[in-house]
Parts: C-alpha cells; structure tokens; sequence
C-alpha cells in the first residue's frame, strides 16, 4: 500500500480523541488509532500505557468516556462486544476462552452449531467437514474432533483464530500472542499472519519483542502514559528510537552486570537427575556469584529441571548436592535451606493475588522472621516495607492487594519474598515476561546486585539476547537433557539456537 | 484484566480495612436483631435468655470454630455433625464402663481428632477433594455410630460430669467460658502464630503457597485434625449437657455449623474470613432462631430464615468485596 491509497480510500477502521478515565487515573487520553485494510499494526508500550485499554475499547469491552468511530468512513458507535462482532472485530486474547473439553470443530462453531435433521440435535457431520475446511484455509492440519484440553498453547491459539475467522472476523486483535510459542510454533504463526493479511484481515497486534514489531509490522502506534506518542513505519526507525518512544528517556538495552573475575565456591550440583516430567540425567553446577543460563526450546524440559531442584516434582534418580550437603523433598525443605524459585506464572503459581503486597513479601520469611511461631503483624509490616523501599515495588503500601499491582512490580514482589527468606540459590524462569523494559532492566539489575553479594542465579530465558547479555555461562537443553554447555566467550545467540535445535 | 486497568479501578484505600468493614456490619446487624427482639418481647432482655443464647451459641462455634480454618484452606468438612455424634458415643461408652470422666473425655477428643486427620489424609496423600472425602466420611461414621449403638441409648452420667454443659461459675454458664477460651485460643492461632499465616496463605493460592516453601501437606493435616477435634469437644460438652447420647444427635449439627462459618464472612473460596467472625455468625444464627422462639414464629420456619440470612450475608460480602477491588 503506497501513499496515494491511504488517501484513496479510508481506514477500515478509525478512532479518534479516544479517552477513557477510570477512578484517579487517565488510561486513555485523547488517543486517535486508524488500521488500514490487510495491514498488521503493532501497538507498541510499556506496562500500564494504554495497549491494553485501547484494546478492550476497541472490542467493546470499556466504553470510552469520549471520542469517536468510524467504519470504512462511516461514524459507528462501539458501545458493547456485540457491536464490535458485527463489525467483524475479534479478539484473540493471552488466555483462551476454549472449553477445554470440547473437540476443536464444537469450540469453532459454540452456539452457532449446524442443526441436524431431528430438531434439537446437531449435525455432527456438517460440523466436522465446516471446520476441516476452515482449519484448511488458515493451513492448520488437524482433525477437528480432537478435543481442545490435549492441544498445546499454539495449536489453541490457531483454533482461536479460526474461530474468529468462522464468525467473519476482518480484524483480529492479538495481545501477545507469541508469548508461549517456541520459535517454530511462532514461525508458524507469522506464516498464518502473512496468509491472513493476504486476504485482506488486518491485525492489531500488541508485542513486547522488539524482533516482532519489525518482523510483521506495518506500521507501528506508540503508547506512553494513556497516549498516542507516535505513529510510524518500521522502516523509518531504529529499536533504539522506538524503546526511548516508549518509555520516554533512554534505557540501556545491554543490561547491567558486574561479572566477577572468578567464580565463588561451589553452591548447586545437580548429578543424574532424572525425573518423570520427562528430564533424564541432567548435570549442572552453579557457584556462587554466578548467573548461569539454562536456555533451550519451549518444552525442551528448561522448567522441569527446576521444579525438580526446588522438590516441586518426584525426582526418579540422581543427586541435588546444596551447600555441600545433599538435597531431596518437598519446595518447604528446600525453602529451608535457601533454595528460591520464581516460578513462570507469576499469577498463578509465584503470588496469592488477593492478598496484600506485605502478606505476600513475608509469606516464605515467617519461619525465619518468627522463630518463635508467633506472628507479629507489625513486625511482619515493617519487613515489607523495608522491601518495598529497597526493591522500589510501586504500590501505594504494604496493604495494597498485589494482584492491582503491574507485571514488573509483581514480579519483585516475588523476588522480594526471597530476599525477606534469605535465600543463596535464586532459580529464575523466565523472570521477564510480560515485563515492560524499564522494569526489565531493573530486574537485572537486582540479579546482579545479589550475586555479586555471594547468592548464585540459574535463569531460565526464552530471551537469548538476555541469556547473552547477563549470563556468565549457560546450558542448552534439547528434549529433556542437556545438549552442551556455553562458556561465557561461546555464549552467543547463534551456539544457543544450533545447540538446543532438534535434528530431525 | 490489566495493570494499568486494575491498578486504575482500585480506589484509595480507606482507612478502615475491608475485615473491618464486614465485622462492623455483622456487629450492626447482632444489635439491630437484638433491638428488635428487645422492643418486640419483654423476656429477650432478661439474663436468663441471654445466658441461654450465648450457651447454644456456644455448642454451634465449637463445631464451626474448626470448621472455619478448614474452609479457610478452601476446604469443606461435611463430617463435624458425625463425628460428633461418634465422639459422643465412644466418650459415653469409656465413661460409663470406666466411670472416668476425664477419660472419657480424653477418649472424645482424641476420637474426634483421629477422624479429623484421616479426612485430612484423604484429603492430602489420597488429593480427593475435601467435600467428596468428608461426605463420604459422614456416611462411614453414620454407619459406624449406627451399628455401635444398635438402637440404644446411653444415658445418666455422674454430676460432676454433667457440671460442663449445664453448670454455672459466678452466675455464667461453664459452657460459656469454653466459649470465650476457645474463641481467644482460635483469634490468636489464626492471626497470630505463623501457622495461621500460612493457612491463609493456603487458602488464597495452593500452588503459590507450597511453591513459596510452606508445607502444606502438613498445614492441611493439621487443620483437618483441629476441626475433628473441635467435633470431639463439642461431642463433650453435648454429653454432658443431655445426659444421654443416641446415634442421631449429630444429624441436626452440620448444617447450622456451615451456616455460621458464611454468615461470619469467611468464603468458600478459602483465604478469606476469622474465628471471631463465626463466633458472630453463630451469636446472629442462635439469636434469630431464640427471637423467633420468644416470638411463637413457628418452628417450621427456621431453616427458611436461616437459608435466607446465609444468602443475605454471602451476597453482602461478595458486594463489598467487589466494591473494593
């Protein structure tokens, strides 16, 4: 699409003077949006700038406090979803809404099934061919009766998008979608992307990762603080320039590390370890003041070796030595004698999201901070807000509920109930997602500051720029062992991929 | 939904936090009822029905006091009303072969506790849900109860025994006392030792918690254990109180016992709720039904208006629960 069309012909869709206030802050301040037919539009920001709203305003999920729509020209009001559906918008949203019991072609097709010839039933055959065809069309092979519940996160996600596309969806809005992909599961998804764009489907697409917006992009919209702060095209701009966009100072995107000149005494040694998840005699070491990388593919059992050493899951063989002491049980002994893990789901597996920010930072401290069992509520408060001064956590207080709280300040909340336990191992997976840059670098630079203070990191990464950048060597992992290992002068981007790709 | 949405929907906290706000409600709605009752009958304010309010309120928190920190793990313990009719009998049994009350109570809470902690069990090492596996228990300790007594009844046990549940020191109610101990002893564990933390902590995220080192296995066998033990001491003091024990006395106990926990304002979900709280829950339960005895509201109609304040009050909280977050 050259210039003189986008004069030609309107957007397919426009927004404009969009805002949207909630209770003491502006989410949305005067944002004007426009998506041209066929085009693929990142909405690029950090945590907290308005992506999100701006999505949920599109859809009809928020009603904008003031502003205006237009359809192919024409003014349209977008005051409910199913005004957005008939205007062919849907969503694709980071936790799908499948029923995961349901075969593919019923989830398609939910509600809107084809009628058999007995009224009240449904015809079964008609719903298996439509969905073939369907799944055919976005180049899915797979068999439609196969129920949703045993799908990976990527095949979900395609049968999300047929459905969308099933219900004549011409915009597709996508939050992250490539969040849980493995690199060939998004390769995948980019393939579907490009076919979609093909035949004149334009995405709205939220992303984190740089490599993505100039991947796809057709044109890119900044967001910072509830405003539009720019619009422009891939081609015209450098990563560099887009992150000071975002966040509206300069960060540097090597992260900070100070490493040490030699490693420190031996803390983890990980012999044999074979466990049911899937992981077969895993060996590893990390000293003390280390940061060491355990990179490889998504499923690649990254995460299983570290449920294992925190006693998160049954260990079948093998030896844990801790601290020159031999390791085996429940995460509660583990915990016990220093070990730490911050799990991938912060929600759901790192924080109790209803309770308070001080309830969460002291809950892995009690045994430590009450040696007697006593509980002291003061005592328990002024701990946390001694973290929340030293991590910098942005919540109003130790009382705030900390599922109010954004992904970075979530997360260090995490990391702070560590800190607060005194642990020496802390066992990172994958620490930085869904986790704006600014926050980013301020994870790392906490990493740092306590491995230089004799505590050791093994960090779990989809993010092999991040791998590169902090870590002082690394493992690569491919089907369940440990295909090598990188010292810090091997550790580039290219050994991590050749080393952890399958070959098959 | 997300950062900058919660983050903007959450109002500016209040000086008064969210527990408070529900406990002054539950303490409005006690002094409205008793207002009421107080202008509708002249008898209500006498100190004889109160002591009689605050001693059937006392045998509804013993059961549901226990009960409380299991729902607080997002558990359901369905088996209290049995087990105390269990307890009940094995106690009567010991005492009346022994003739030692103190064995015979010994015998009560211990058979309450071990059947409390094979719920626990099943609960944990089995991973059947709570609710399941202490349904099933109910009807495995009916069944058990049922057969030991084979239709008889004990009855006649020594006074001194009986002191516990009908007896008075300095002009209150014994039961009374256990009351005011037991509530002190469950406000302290909950809020105050890290246990308690921990089972809040439970309560609100299982995964969370047992990935943030607290073991829970361990908690959750306590915490069943606990509320089968509470189950025996209420066994106790119902003994001792009736003077007699028959295989059904526990038919009646579970419901008003679950009906106390929700009307104090803790949630099925789990994470969320206090000790203190039932002991209102059981005060405004015992309260209604004492007000519609004074009244002649026939009797029929209790479940009704006990059903209706569990919806009322549930419905309550999730409101301002909702509000707040």
């Amino acid at each position: 699409m050259n210039a003189s069309d986008e004069i030609a012909t309107p957007p397919l869709l426009e927004l404009r003077g969009i805002s949207k206030t909630f209770p003491g802050v502006k989410a949305l301040d005067d944002v004007s949006f426009a998506l041209h037919a066929g085009e693929v539009h990142m909405l690029l920001g950090e945590n907290g700038a308005g992506k999100s709203s701006l999505m949920k305003v599109l859809c009809g999920a928020y009603q904008a406090d003031a502003g205006e729509f237009f359809y192919k020209g024409d003014k349209v009001t977008i005051t409910s979803t199913a005004d957005a559906q008939k205007l062919g918008i849907a969503v694709i949203f980071q936790e799908f809404s499948l029923v995961p019991y349901l075969d593919i072609a019923q989830n398609i097709f939910l509600g809107r099934e084809p009628k058999g010839r007995i009224p009240g039933t449904i015809d079964r055959r008609k719903i298996l061919a439509d969905a073939k065809r369907l799944l055919d069309t976005i180049g899915f092979d797979i068999d439609p009766s196969v129920v949703v519940n045993t799908l990976g996160v990527a095949q979900q996600q395609m049968v999300e998008i047929a459905k969308a596309i099933s219900q004549n969806a011409r915009i597709l809005v996508m939050d992250e979608p490539t969040a849980a992909l493995s690199d060939r599961e998004t390769e995948l998804l980019f393939a579907l992307i490009a076919r979609l764009k093909a035949d004149g489907v334009s995405i709205v697409y939220i992303s984190h990762r740089m490599a993505e917006v100039f991947a796809l992009g057709d044109r890119i919209t900044v967001l910072r603080d509830g405003r539009r702060i720019d619009g422009v095209r891939p081609a015209d701009v450098t990563p560099d320039q887009l992150v000071r966009m975002m966040v509206g100072r300069t960060v540097d995107m090597t992260y900070p590390r100070n490493f040490a000149d030699k490693p420190g005494e031996l803390l983890l040694q990980v012999k044999g370890l074979t466990s049911p998840t899937g992981i077969s005699d895993i060996n590893i070491e990390v000293r003390r003041g280390e940061i060491v990388g355990l990179c490889g593919l998504v499923g690649s059992g990254r995460s299983e070796v570290a449920r294992a050493i925190f006693g998160a899951d049954q260990v079948t063989s093998g030896e844990i030595v801790f601290d020159g002491k031999p390791i085996s049980g429940e995460p509660d002994i583990a915990a016990r004698r220093g070990i730490a893990l911050i799990p991938e789901s912060r929600k759901s597996e790192g924080l109790a999201l209803l309770r308070s920010v001080g309830d969460n930072l002291v809950v892995s401290a009690l045994r430590k901070l009450f040696p007697s069992g006593l509980f002291d509520p003061r005592s328990g408060q002024r701990t946390a807000d001694g973290l929340i001064r030293q991590l910098r956590i942005a919540t109003p207080s130790a009382r705030q509920t900390v599922g109010l709280l954004s992904g970075g300040n979530q997360q260090k909340v995490v990391i702070g109930k560590w800190l607060a336990a005194g642990a020496k191992l802390f066992i990172f997976d994958e620490p930085t997602r869904g986790i704006d840059v600014g926050a980013k670098s301020e994870i790392f630079a906490l990493i740092d500051r306590l491995v230089a203070e004799g505590a050791a990191a093994l960090m779990i990464s989809s993010e092999q720029v991040e791998i590169c950048h902090v870590c002082d060597r690394a493992y690569v992992m491919r089907e369940g062992r440990v295909a090598g290992h990188l010292a810090r002068n091997e550790l580039t981007e290219e050994n991590i991929v050749r080393l952890g790709m399958h070959h098959a | 939904m997300t950062d900058i949405t919660k983050e903007a929907l959450s109002p500016p906290r209040s000086f008064l936090s969210q527990d408070a706000i529900q406990l002054f409600y539950r303490l409005l709605a006690v002094f409205l009822i008793c207002a009421v009752l107080a202008v509708l009958n002249d008898s209500f304010l006498s100190l004889g029905n109160i002591l009689n309010v605050l001693r059937q309120a006392s045998l509804t928190f013993f059961i549901a006091s226990g009960l409380t920190l299991v729902v607080l793990t997002a558990g359901l313990d369905l088996s209290v009303g049995a087990n105390v009719a269990l307890s009940a009998c094995v106690a009567g049994t010991v005492i009346h072969t022994t003739g030692s009350p103190a064995l015979g109570i010994l015998t009560g809470l211990a058979c309450g506790g071990i059947v409390g902690l094979l719920n626990g069990i099943m609960v944990t090492a089995l991973r059947i849900p709570s609710f399941i596996a202490t349904y099933g228990m109910l009807w495995v300790l009916n069944g058990l109860t049922y057969w030991y007594m084979a239709g008889e009844t004990l009855h006649g046990f020594p006074a001194g025994f009986r002191q516990i549940g009908s007896g008075y020191l300095f002009g209150l109610p014994i039961p009374v006392y256990l009351l005011l101990v037991f509530l002190g002893i469950g406000t302290l564990f909950a809020q105050r030792t890290i246990w308690g933390q921990e089972i809040y902590a439970i309560g609100a995220n299982p995964v969370a918690a047992r990935l943030s080192g607290i073991p829970v296995t361990r908690r959750l066998l306590l915490v069943y254990a606990v509320s089968g033990t509470m189950a025996g001491l209420a066994s106790i003091i119902f003994l001792s109180r009736l003077n007699s024990a028959e295989a059904d006395i526990g038919e009646s106990l579970t419901l008003p016992a679950i009906a106390a926990v929700l009307i104090g304002g803790t949630s099925l979900f789990g994470g969320v709720g206090t000790v203190f709280g039932t002991f209102i829950g059981a005060l405004i339960l015992t309260l209604v039904l004492n007000g519609m005895n004074l009244l002649a509201v026939s009797a029929n109609w209790q479940p009704l208006v006990t059903g209706i304040i569990v919806i009322l009050a549930v419905w309550l909280d999730m409101k301002t629960r909702r509000r707040a977050q």
